[in-house]
């Protein structure tokens, strides 16, 4: 029984109504699909850096770390002294005097010395890393292979991103490597960066979205802003390199404020790599704030105004505190794109090898995902191991930056 | 133009024109309003009635292609000239619009605002208290003041936007069609409010609604699109409503409020 029938020039039947149902379903079918593949990219990417940061190593240790236990007390638990007493009892004369030199043993905490033995004494070294799947699917050839190739090393499970992978600086072997530095690096660089673009960025869409007339002028400003968010990362590092590293060295480096020691007076700092990633967010945040801003009903601008205040009166006690959580999540949002930046960083000079913590905006440093790329391009395999793993450490940093960007925007949203 | 006025304008238009970009919206408009008065602004859609509240308020500037000619005198100046604060004259000319848009903040913060920025050194509590009683809405928040003004009923809301124009003690409150978005009910409690502060305060309301216009005005401006085409809103008769609703000077005029068009 249909209810269809033929009324004026409305042509509706059966045949007709089912067709405009099908493509409908065609639509939503091609939707579908495209979320899917979106969902299938972002496993495939996921069990790809967690299947290389898990799974069986062949290790060999020079010492068993057993054997240095002192009273059954493992090496872990041992104080300072003890550990020192180790430490110089298994490594040469001369580079134990090396170690003193560098920094005297007295002044090294614990950590450090273990640290030191770890890398000098008990030197493990990872024959061969087989990934989560092999692991998993292939144990019993992977101990065939141990028995016929590596006698006498270990058949260790390894988590590689662990506690001491994120508390260890950097290292040439990467049985012992850790990110520390370039967690500590990230952060600083990060920091500055919002501490540079954050301000400015809002200042600027402030003034773009309500103060601006829209003339010749301010439409190019405009376009030029639009067209900056696209423009190649990597232009923005050659030109954090010629203007912060350049132009600027005698700041950046901190020698202009007496602040610089010798190793990092070329502008190669923490200050120029924040200040490259801050130039680089502007436009986003710029963009973000604006539409945040524009997101904010003409209706209160009025009542505002319309009550005798001025126009800044009206921006700070109405329009900001009504864009803030738009203005906040779409920064966080820029500054997360930030965190994940290489190539300007490598091109205004990341370390490539750095033991020494960044401790100011003066230091030299590396970052999570330049560490990521020099660890990725070296053949040997137990590196791209803790190349995965720092991966996942970059992952858990961007989570968490995004959830403070969700709990600020629901901070703030609740309030209006 | 009928009017009964001894020349004591409490705001007046004089050859008012109003631009958008190249659109001429209104039309050398001659308005004079009687102070404590309530005037009703009517006049079919697009007529450029709120175009004239707007400029009467120098709030225009909101709208970047904006511009004005000729004149809106009120406290002895023309607020175009260059040496007159539009911030100045936007304090002592209130305005209440169409829907209502109570600030995202507290009720007694929506109050407050207004006063605090423009300097008000007295008991705050005191002046929120007798503003919403002004405002008839003191029985029914004064135990939530500290709720979201958007948390009110729509009525309940416009009479907040009411209570935040009167809390900064203006001269004149301009009203445009504060009661459409608004049931019968709530629009008879704003029409009551409107005679209570008539005592008070000049007011002029934009209304689509000729019986509200008979029912509260005093006197009665009938604007609509002029006749020769450009679509320019004009000054068609002014008058006392009385006059106006029961004998108007012009046929256009009757046909308007007797609902022929419009
Ligand atoms: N912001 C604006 N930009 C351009 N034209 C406008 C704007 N606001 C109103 N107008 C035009 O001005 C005329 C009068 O509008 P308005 O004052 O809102 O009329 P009314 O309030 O009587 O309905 C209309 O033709 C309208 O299209
Ligand atoms: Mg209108």
């Amino acid at each position: 029984m249909s209810i269809l029938r033929k009324r004026g020039d409305f042509v509706e039947s059966e045949q007709q109504l089912a067709r405009r149902h099908a493509r409908g379903r065609v639509v939503l079918s091609v939707f579908q699909l495209a979320t899917l593949i979106g969902v299938i990219v972002l496993v495939v990417l996921l069990l790809t850096i967690i299947k290389n940061s898990f799974g069986y190593s062949a290790v060999q240790n020079e010492v068993d770390p057993e054997s240095l236990a002192v009273n059954g007390i493992p090496l872990e638990s041992l104080t300072k002294s003890q550990l020192a007493t180790i430490l110089q009892a298994n490594v040469s004369a001369g580079l134990f005097a090396r170690f003193e030199h560098d920094q005297p043993i007295a002044e090294r905490d614990a950590a450090n010395i273990y640290d030191l033995i770890q890398e000098h004494v008990i030197a493990p070294e990872v024959e061969e890393s087989w990934n989560l799947y092999d692991s998993l699917t292939k144990k019993d050839q992977i101990l065939v292979l141990m028995n016929e190739q590596y006698p006498d090393a270990e058949l260790q499970f390894l988590s590689w991103v662990n506690w001491d992978f994120v508390r260890s600086q950097q290292s040439s072997h990467p049985e012992i490597a850790g990110v520390r530095t370039a967690i500590l690096g990230s952060l600083w660089t990060i920091s500055i960066a919002i501490f540079f673009s954050l301000p400015v960025g809002v200042a600027a869409a402030v003034y773009l979205q309500e103060y601006a007339r829209d003339n010749f002028l301010n439409r190019i400003i405009q376009t030029n802003i639009n067209n900056l968010a696209g423009v190649p990362s990597i232009i923005y590092g050659i030109l954090g390199l010629a203007i912060f590293v350049r132009a600027f060295g005698a700041f950046t480096s901190g020698v202009a404020f007496g602040a610089a020691d010798s190793s990092t007076a070329n502008g190669r700092t923490i200050l120029s790599a924040g200040l490259t990633l801050g130039v680089l967010v502007l436009p986003l945040i710029i963009i973000n704030a604006q539409e945040a801003i524009k997101a904010v009903p003409n209706s209160l601008r009025e009542a505002g105004l319309g009550l005798g205040a001025s126009r800044w009166e009206t921006v700070w006690a109405h329009v900001l505190p009504n864009s803030i959580a738009g203005i906040l999540t779409g920064s966080i949002l820029a500054v997360s794109r930030a965190i994940g930046e290489t190539a300007p960083l490598v091109v205004i000079g990341a370390s490539t090898f750095i033991q020494v913590d960044p401790d100011g905006p003066f230091s030299k440093f590396t970052t999570l995902p330049a560490q990521i790329y020099q660890w990725t391009v070296r053949p040997q395999g137990a590196f791209h191991n803790i190349a995965a793993a720092a991966s996942l450490v970059l992952l858990v940093l961007l989570l968490a930056l995004n959830a403070t960007a969700i709990v600020l925007r629901n901070k703030y949203s609740r309030r209006l | 133009m009928a009017n009964s006025s001894n020349g004591n304008y409490a705001i007046k238009a004089d050859k008012l024109s109003v631009y958008y970009g190249e659109f001429r919206a209104v039309r050398e408009v001659d308005l004079g309003i009687e102070p404590r008065r309530i005037t009703a602004i009517i006049g079919p859609s697009g007529c450029g009635k709120s175009t004239v509240l707007r400029a009467l308020k120098s709030l225009c500037e909101l709208i970047p292609s904006v511009h004005t000619e000729g004149k809106v005198v009120f406290g002895g100046r023309n607020i175009y000239e260059l040496d007159v604060d539009p911030v100045e004259v936007r304090r002592r000319i209130g305005m209440v619009f169409q829907k209502p848009n109570p600030f995202p903040k507290s009720i007694y913060e929506n109050v407050a605002w207004g006063a605090r920025i423009n300097g008000f050194k007295g008991d705050m509590d005191e002046l929120v208290e007798s503003t919403l009683k002004s405002a008839a809405l003191w029985d029914e928040v004064h135990d939530k003041l500290d709720q979201s003004g958007t948390s009110l009923s729509g009525g309940q809301q416009q009479r907040l936007c009411i209570a935040r124009a009167i809390a900064v003690k203006p001269d004149i409150i301009l009203m445009d069609e504060p009661c459409s978005a608004l049931d019968p009910i709530a629009t008879l409690r704003i029409e009551e409010l409107m005679h209570d502060l008539a005592k008070d305060y000049t007011i002029i309301i934009v209304t689509h609604n000729m019986q509200q216009a008979a029912r509260v005005s005093d006197f009665t401006a009938f604007f609509s699109l002029s006749e020769d085409g450009k679509r320019a809103g004009t000054l068609m008769e002014y008058g006392e409503t009385k006059h106006m609703f029961t004998r108007p000077e012009k046929k256009i005029t009757e046909d308007y409020i007797t609902g022929r068009f419009g």
